[in-house]
């Protein structure tokens, strides 16, 4: 069988790489929830191989919570970005500062 | 090495390699197909972590309906992918060094405590993932579960409201009008004279 480590060390690589993403596309809000994506995949796998590792059905039920709100989380957001766009043309993030924050 | 953990060991390659084509590639369409390719080889691992339900749902729900909605929204918008990628060389550095320090440090802090864990037991042979994830879905965490679909509602309608919009060009038919209506409204008689 495959052992925890490998799991969790596949986690931490896909989580620095969404973190790295999250850095590298700071103005495109698109790849931006893609790389939100990914850090909740990787979390996910964590969760999965503890449950695997200590016979717990709880990790699972918590990663069926995650895709679920993930689910809604990609849902809304794509909604807002296509308001966006409709009102300012771009999703750039540079374009956004009407707050003036 | 054994068969399981070769195979492991491939699907683990493909999603990490796909995974940095979703931050690096230029077109946004196809970093959702690499992102695609990503969830669908982590479905794998998830499978052989004898975590089945989840991993067929991963693929099912989310590379078929989340990551689809994504492909649609990136392919509706026409986005310009030059001022996209403003920033990119400038930031490369900075978010390499930060993103190597954190997963290097992770993966220390894995490795150093691996020893202590033996491998997990396979499951019996007449186990079920699907059928003890439901007992604890539906006895243990059955009212979380409701809070569930209650958010799914929540973002379902959150999400109509918040693109449905009314041009005011826009020719509709009002039911209630339509159903009030009489006949007086509709028909009028006209009394002639005939013709010889």
């Amino acid at each position: 069988m495959i052992p925890l480590e490998h799991y969790l060390v596949f986690g931490a690589i896909l989580f620095a790489l969404s973190v790295a993403g999250i850095f590298l596309n700071r103005k495109n809000l698109i790849v931006l929830l893609m790389c939100i994506e990914l850090m909740l995949l990787a979390v996910n796998t964590n969760f999965i191989a503890f449950s695997h590792q200590l016979g717990d059905m709880a990790g699972q039920v918590f990663v069926f919570f995650i895709l679920t709100v993930a689910a809604a989380e990609a849902a809304i957001g794509l909604a807002i970005l296509v308001v966006l766009f409709r009102n300012r043309r771009s999703i750039n993030v540079d374009d956004l500062d009407s707050l003036k924050g | 090495m054994s068969f399981t953990q070769f195979v492991f060991f491939v699907f683990a390659a493909v999603a990490v390699l796909s995974a940095a084509a979703v931050i690096t590639l230029r077109n946004p369409v196809h970093a959702v197909l690499s992102l695609v390719l990503t969830f669908f080889s982590t479905a794998a691992l998830w499978l052989l972590a004898e975590a089945e339900f989840l991993g067929i749902t991963l693929v099912l729900v989310y590379v078929g309906a989340v990551m689809v909605l994504f492909l649609f929204v990136v392919m509706m918008l026409d986005i310009n992918i030059a001022r996209m990628r403003e920033g990119f060389a400038r930031y490369l550095p900075f978010g390499l060094v930060v993103a190597l320090i954190m997963g290097a440090e992770l993966v220390l802090y894995v490795l150093s405590r691996a020893p202590d864990v033996a491998p997990p037991a396979p499951a019996a042979a007449g186990y079920s993932n699907t059928q003890a994830l439901g007992e604890a879905l539906y006895t243990q965490y059955l009212y979380p579960f409701e809070i569930a679909a209650a958010i799914l509602l929540v973002s379902i309608i959150a999400a109509i409201a918040l693109t449905l919009r009314r041009r005011p060009d826009t020719k509709y038919l009002n039911p209630a009008e339509q159903i009030r209506v009489r006949r007086a409204e509709r028909v009028r008689l006209v009394k002639m004279k005939s013709e010889s």
